[in-house]
């Protein structure tokens, strides 16, 4: 496995610090769902960049860590949907719950194909949200412009879940060490979009 | 016919200030001198007047400094058993014991000195902090009893009470908690040290966790050191009347860390151990930086 680098590490903390200060600062004005949602995006986040620096990419191999980061995308689109979609909430919630406890099951007592499809579903729809529905806002005016950023740090973290999603699966679209390579860079640019979505939205 | 230059003054003092920092644990000193700081803003921001704010950050460094070179002074022959620390400047014989005594001395005299100026109450607490470090915990304790740890916690806590009561002009419970969140900070750093280090230890008799009570309670009490960080903290940077988005992220950063500490209890390995070890001293700095942003 690639041994994480120096450069690797200022990317995550750099990561880790935006992902930071969008979880101190950057939620004024949404209502507490929207904030408790938010904040576990972000949290996970923070945390990821701060066990990846301590651990290297082995860190990705931890069953844990995989159920965890499935909960970024879900909890950001069950965010996006409160707050735009509120009719939508409970139906994307329940789905979000079986998905987070489906992920779980599998990956702990079912494994395989069928853990790998699972993880693919529930984070594909939960980042189909997160890219669609905050383009769509910004088209028809509901959000200012910028918020599509959101969008965007979508179709990232969609591309470096698909990555890591067929690493795992062992079939890799792209060689194992040039996935961890783009990493540190795929979250951070994420992370940047997201922050500066959101900030458009406040 | 060659002659001997006498050094000049500059290649002395370059010559000397190399072989007088490692004596000073540099991170060490620099990470204990930060939470100092931390405690006297917590309490006084803006940090006006400058004279009390460079006299408390150099004082600090005086005694904190001096502490460590007598501790590096009476623990030298252990230093020698030991691997990891053999090659300190004094037990590798770059300095001689009389002059990293009379070094340690003088730095921890200046800065109790300095410390009784700023404030009585200040310097007490600096002077208490200086003794618990060097007489009870080095001296007395730490070649008797595993427990002696519970001593170097205390003393470890003393910068930021310390610098809090400078700020404060009294000892109130956010300088408590502050500090109890160092206390129990410190045995995870040095627990950590003694397991991975275990036959370093052995090798010169000093009484670890590991040695009296065994890897798996010692992974339990890690756990419970970093649960008591985590509560201590979080309860001091509440009262402090740090804005809800500090407490959200305190709060994310204490789930990482109740998720590690989990793991370390489960399914333990070394590297889960070190990871936690390094993790709780992020989450101490991060700590520490957030009671410095949210007063500025």
């Amino acid at each position: 496995m690639k041994k994480i680098s120096v450069l690797d590490r200022l990317l995550l903390l750099i990561t880790g610090l935006i992902a930071a200060y969008q979880v101190v600062a950057g939620m004024d004005g949404c209502c507490v769902v929207v904030t408790i949602y938010y904040t576990i995006a972000f949290g996970i986040l923070v945390v990821a960049a701060l066990l990846l620096i301590i651990f290297g990419f082995e860190a990705l191999d931890n069953s844990i860590v995989v159920v965890a980061l499935a909960l970024l995308p879900l909890s950001l689109s069950s965010g996006l949907i409160y707050r735009y979609i509120p009719g939508l909430h409970i139906v994307y919630l329940t789905f979000a719950v079986a998905g987070l406890v489906l992920i779980l099951v599998t990956r702990y007592y079912v494994g395989g194909k069928i853990a790998t499809v699972i993880l693919g579903i529930v984070h594909g729809v939960a980042g189909l949200v997160i890219v669609i529905l905050p383009v769509v806002l910004s088209l028809n005016g509901t959000a200012p412009p910028l918020f599509s950023f959101v969008g965007i740090g979508g179709a990232l973290i969609g591309v470096g879940g698909l990555l890591l999603a067929f690493l795992k699966a062992g079939k890799p679209i792209l060689p194992k060490d040039l996935i961890y390579s783009v990493l540190p860079c795929l979250l951070l640019a994420m992370t940047i979009a997201f922050v500066v979505g959101m900030a458009a939205e406040q | 016919m060659e002659s001997k230059n006498p050094p000049n003054i500059i290649t002395l003092v370059k010559t000397k200030f190399a072989l007088y920092l490692p004596l000073i644990k540099s991170l060490q000193t620099g990470l204990l001198l930060l939470t100092g700081v931390t405690g006297y803003m917590s309490a006084r921001c803006p940090v006006l007047p400058w004279s009390t704010f460079i006299g408390l950050i150099c004082s600090l460094f005086l005694a904190i400094s001096g502490s460590t070179v007598l501790n590096m002074v009476f623990d030298r022959d252990i230093d020698a058993r030991m691997s990891r620390t053999a090659d300190r400047p004094l037990p590798a014989g770059r300095i001689s014991v009389k002059e990293a005594l009379f070094l340690g001395l003088i730095l921890s005299f200046g800065g109790l000195v300095w410390s009784f100026l700023l404030s009585f109450l200040y310097g007490i607490v600096v002077f208490a902090g200086l003794f618990i470090d060097v007489v009870i915990y080095t001296l007395w304790l730490k070649r008797k009893t595993a427990w002696s740890i519970v001593w170097g916690g205390v003393s470890g806590g003393m910068p930021i009470l310390a610098g809090r009561a400078l700020g404060l002009g009294e000892l109130d419970i956010i300088g408590c908690l502050l500090s109890l969140s160092i206390l129990l900070w410190i045995p995870t750093h040095i627990l950590t040290f003694s397991m991975h280090y275990y036959n370093d230890y052995e090798r010169a008799g000093i009484p670890t966790f590991p040695s009296t009570y065994g890897n798996k309670n010692t992974r339990l009490i890690i756990a419970l050191s970093s649960l008591g960080v985590a509560f201590s903290i979080a309860l001091g940077l509440f009262f402090l009347g740090l804005s809800w988005g500090y407490l959200r992220l305190l709060a994310v950063l204490t789930v990482g860390m109740l998720g590690l500490v989990l793991v370390s209890i489960f399914r333990p390995s070394v590297s889960i151990n070190f990871g936690l070890f390094k993790y709780a001293s992020l989450y101490m700095l991060s700590s520490m930086s957030m009671v410095l942003l949210g007063v500025l």
